[in-house]
């Protein structure tokens, strides 16, 4: 099954790239542009992969970008440990020891991208909860949600901005590069991506942030849901 | 890949280990490992593909190919080549990221005098 449409607009970067990725549109986006073209000097965290083109888009606004790969990261060996039944899952203390560690109230906007969809279950919600703590009151962030018409087999991509609501869709491939964690997770990576580990439905998506001020839901066209959230 | 070749350059080459505080007044190009400071103000610095650098770096320039775990300030540009592996924070006035490069920190550009004025603090 094919997830993501390919479409036009916000090709001049795609354009320059020697192979051409699938763009799509996002509603989620243009609302944030709104923001980050109006305001000075925000603070951004990028959570997904790092991107050469989100930083020079963000650094080119006058904007602070922070870049952390919660995914990759969340391959960590030393992460697997043993609940009280005895099933292995990672450990969310450790996880938060080592990642998403910023002073309270720091961000302006976080781009969760589709993180939610690929990172074990053990570490969603206090992901979540981190990421509460860390934006600031009125700060803006950004998920993408499956939704069960797009299949289990769902490829992961990072997204590269490149319009005021169009992104580039990268799919992921896992480097075999042990600096950056060894693809031993509880949920091994599905070949050489990661693997959609559930679909949240709206009432989950809407406990999973009960914390946050205002939720809002954009449904695309391409079986995703974008959210954006408000603290 | 070999060093760049450079009348005033000074090699930590892929076996010599580095504790401690490192300055000088010529470009650097490390291949091997250090871990401390590093302070080349008017200068430049280079970790190789092999290098792996776990200190705070003020320089006038940096390209990382290999391995750096600390906060980069550089008064001119900073270089991450897709090999580079960077946890720590950014400021600079340029920077160029290639596609591959993994980073996990902050970038913050700032102006020239800013910029300046970080690397002499």
């Amino acid at each position: 099954m094919k997830f993501f449409r390919s479409g036009s607009g916000g090709t001049e970067t795609a354009a320059a790239e020697p192979a051409l990725q699938p763009t799509r549109r996002s509603s989620g986006l243009a609302e944030l542009t709104r923001r980050w073209e109006t305001e000075e000097t925000l603070c951004v965290l990028d959570l997904g992969s790092t991107s050469p083109g989100n930083i020079r888009h963000f650094t080119g606004l006058g904007h602070r970008i922070y870049s952390e790969d919660l995914l990759t990261a969340s391959t960590e060996p030393n992460l697997l440990t043993k609940d009280e039944q005895g099933s292995v899952i990672l450990d969310s203390r450790q996880f938060l020891a080592d990642n998403l560690v910023y002073p309270a109230a720091h961000f302006d906007v976080v781009l969760c991208w589709n993180l939610p969809d690929y990172l074990d279950e053990s570490l969603v919600r206090p992901v979540v909860g981190r990421l509460w703590s860390v934006l600031k009151p009125g700060g803006m962030l950004l998920a993408f949600f499956h939704t069960k018409d797009a299949g289990p087999d769902s490829p992961c991509y990072r997204f590269h901005i490149v319009g005021s609501d169009a992104l580039e869709m990268q799919r992921i491939v896992m480097r075999g590069d042990s600096r950056r964690g060894p693809a031993s997770t509880v949920r091994p990576p599905a070949g050489d991506g990661f693997q959609l580990q559930r679909v949240f439905n709206n009432r989950h998506i809407e406990n999973l942030f009960r914390d946050f001020a205002s939720i809002k839901f954009f449904l695309a066209r391409d079986n995703v849901r974008e959210v954006l959230v408000v603290r | 890949m070999s060093a760049p070749l450079s009348g005033e350059l000074a090699q930590i080459g892929k076996s010599v280990v580095v504790k401690g505080e490192l300055s000088g007044s010529e470009d650097l190009y490390v291949d091997g490992q250090v871990e401390g400071t590093i302070s080349l103000k008017g200068n430049s610095l280079t970790v190789g593909p092999h290098g792996q650098v776990k200190a705070s770096v003020e320089a006038k320039g940096v390209v990382v190919q290999g391995k750096l775990d600390g906060n980069i300030q550089a008064s001119d540009r900073v270089e991450l080549r897709k090999t580079a592996t960077v946890n720590g924070d950014i400021t600079t006035q340029r920077i160029s990221i290639e596609e591959g490069a993994f980073l996990k920190g902050k970038v913050d550009i700032q102006g020239r005098a800013e910029a300046k004025g970080a690397t002499t603090k």
